[in-house]
């Protein structure tokens, strides 16, 4: 009863001496609530504004050669999605310059190869990875798609053979998923990764400030003369950026939400006659997910408050949570990586255990015993990393540290 | 009460090897006494009253405060004492209020008692002024109420007193050194550690010369006078010290 009191006291006053600091309110509430929604909107928007534009552009494209093919050239030259220019030895460097965005070759004698059956190669020059050179060059890979189906048709009509002769038989695919769980395969691998990401986020700077920052600001050796016992201390503590890293987390999946029903009202989705991005998910299965962030969230808060009271000040502490935070993104990178899965030997590993289990829950698929686990595994982790912040905070070495 | 007996902290330094910060002290002060640990920059007084005050643990020797061991009952031990120093600074986003409540609170005092203490003690220290100012607006002198005011919220028996006027100015040094006297009048053992020899000489009914993590020489300031044949504090300190 003692215990939890104390430990209440601690907790208590450790949240309204946050609540009061301006950082923690950036870090806690303000980043969660506008990071999301900034980044989704507004890279979504610019994302969607540039690919537009560049659909829009009417791509300057030169011919070469097909001075032998007026037919076919002919009705190319009547696409009016392009522009064509004069021809130019220099097409590969007037490409990469973007004065131009791609370069067609029609081989010699193409019409009356055409004519005859022989086989000719048209050559479409590209910049590869250049978006508008890729929509510079779709029309084109059009016209002479279209052109080779109705070659091909006519040659047939000739034989009098019928099309379905080149094509025996039709395969046709049918999804079986509900949508939901459709949206929950795509954007569930991303989910994962941004909940560990913020989760930890969340924690770092609370972590720092109620134990380096302490040391720093004179007030520990105030705190270590009250009677309450340092376990307790230190639990009161690791609640504390404990529900900083719950409540990042938590503002991030919203303003995540919020900001996902927005994209998709506003039809920020997809660019102008693309697909559209399948934005709903499961939200028992998001809870599910958040749940299991329960257990990583103790063991980031119980790390980084160990690391925190390890450190002589703000700046030393800052100094080696930096580079945990890229240890960490590392396996939990693992949720976005095609092909990993989990299996018995990743559920014992930290970080990656939780991101590939959230995204196979986010799919819609529970694997209990794996749940189990993992969450078993994780409060184990938790406990060790806690263990630690608490035999950290009862030595001299490290409190006095100078 | 207080009783140390041999007590000894060693510190493992890198460079230096091992320190002897505190090296077989022992002392006895009683209450309603002021019992003062002088000694320069360095000696081994902020070690010494750390190691009372439970915040550190000897390395070997023991003391007890109020019959409570340090060793075996810590917790106990910081419940009878108010530890004040210079490293003991306040939490800057709480008011005055707050911060004597949450001592308060961390010593277990129920909320009606702790209202009724932090009543007086803001009306004694005529801190109600103050009493809802972030502690990070407030003067030096303020802050030295209120850190005063969290050491007295939960009464205790023995006040541990670490070179408290070390930088505050004349008039703040002053409500310092009068809140110690009414400490000791109210029947309270008092330990105070200062370098600052007229501190003593005002302020002590028994002092303990310390240097190099050693008492060099305890008593009475009378007897030491008589000791070292010598009338200034400053004098019968350097004579003892050179002494040993």
């Amino acid at each position: 009863m003692t215990t939890l009191r104390n430990i209440g006291i601690v907790y208590r006053k450790e949240l309204l001496d946050s609540l009061r600091d301006r950082r923690t309110i950036v870090s806690m509430i303000v980043v969660p609530m506008l990071a999301m929604p900034a980044l989704m909107l507004g890279m979504g928007t610019i994302a969607v504004r540039l690919v537009t534009r560049a659909q829009q552009e009417i791509p300057k494209v030169m011919i070469l050669g097909g001075e032998d093919s007026p037919k076919t050239l002919a009705a190319l030259r009547a696409l009016k999605t392009i522009e064509f220019v004069p021809p130019s030895p220099d097409y590969t460097n007037l490409i990469s310059d973007k004065r131009i965005r791609a370069a067609v070759e029609v081989p010699a004698g193409f019409d009356a190869a055409l004519r005859s059956g022989e086989k000719r190669t048209v050559q479409i020059y590209i910049y590869e990875g250049e978006m508008k050179s890729s929509f510079g060059a779709q029309p084109i890979e059009q016209f002479f798609r279209q052109l080779s189906d109705a070659t091909l048709n006519e040659r047939l009509a000739a034989h009098n053979f019928p099309e379905r002769l080149l094509k025996p038989f039709d395969v046709q695919k049918t999804n079986v998923a509900p949508p939901k769980k459709v949206s929950g395969n795509l954007i569930g691998s991303i989910i994962p990764y941004l909940l560990i990401l913020m989760c930890m986020t969340g924690a770092i700077y609370p972590s720092v400030d109620l134990t380096a920052g302490e040391k720093e600001r004179g007030t520990m050796e105030t705190l270590l003369c009250s009677p309450v016992a340092r376990t307790h201390l230190v639990y009161g503590k690791c609640l504390m950026v404990l529900t900083a890293a719950l409540v990042t987390t938590f503002l991030s999946l919203s303003s995540m939400g919020a900001s996902f029903a927005l994209v998709k009202r506003l039809g920020l989705g997809a660019a102008k006659g693309g697909p559209s991005l399948p934005l709903t998910i499961d939200l028992s299965s998001l809870a599910v997910a958040f749940g299991m962030m329960l257990p990583m969230a103790l063991f980031f808060s119980a790390t980084m408050l160990a690391i925190g009271l390890f450190s002589r000040t703000t700046k030393e502490a800052h100094s080696y949570l930096q580079p945990l935070l890229i240890v960490t993104i590392m396996p939990a990178v693992a949720s976005l990586l095609p092909g990993v899965e989990l299996n018995s030997r990743l559920a014992l590993i930290p970080v990656v255990n939780v991101s590939l289990l959230c995204k196979e829950i986010l799919s819609g698929t529970y694997h209990w015993n794996y749940i189990a686990l993992i969450f078993g595994s994780t409060c184990v982790y938790a406990g060790v990393a806690l263990a630690a912040a608490v035999a950290m905070f009862k030595r001299e070495s490290v409190l006095f540290r100078t | 009460m207080i009783e140390a007996r041999q007590l000894t902290k060693l510190f493992h330094d890198k460079k230096r090897g091992q320190i002897r910060a505190v090296d077989g002290v022992s002392f006895r002060c009683q209450p309603g006494q002021v019992f003062g640990l002088l000694g320069v920059n360095g000696a081994g007084k902020t070690t010494c009253l750390r190691l009372l005050g439970t915040i550190l643990q000897p390395s070997s020797g023991t003391a007890t405060v109020c019959g409570f061991d340090v060793l075996g009952q810590p917790e106990r031990v910081r419940a009878s004492i108010g530890f004040l120093s210079t490293a003991t600074a306040l939490y800057g986003r709480l008011t005055a209020q707050e911060t004597v409540e949450y001592f308060g609170r961390l010593h277990g005092l129920a909320e009606s008692l702790l209202r009724q203490r932090l009543d007086a003690i803001f009306e004694t220290l005529d801190m109600n002024e103050f009493r809802n100012r972030r502690c990070d607006q407030l003067s030096s002198g303020m802050k030295q109420k209120v850190s005063i005011a969290r050491t007295l919220v939960h009464d205790p028996p023995v006040m541990i007193f670490d070179e408290p006027t070390h930088g505050l100015d004349v008039l703040t040094a002053r409500t310092v050194v009068g809140f110690i006297r009414d400490c000791r009048a109210r029947g309270k053992t008092v330990i105070f550690s200062t370098h600052v020899m007229r501190e003593a000489e005002k302020l002590c009914d028994s002092i303990a010369i310390i240097h190099g993590g050693r008492i060099m020489a305890e008593g009475t300031l009378g007897a030491l006078r008589e000791r070292t044949g010598e009338q200034d504090l400053d004098d019968v300190f350097v004579k003892l010290v050179e002494e040993k």
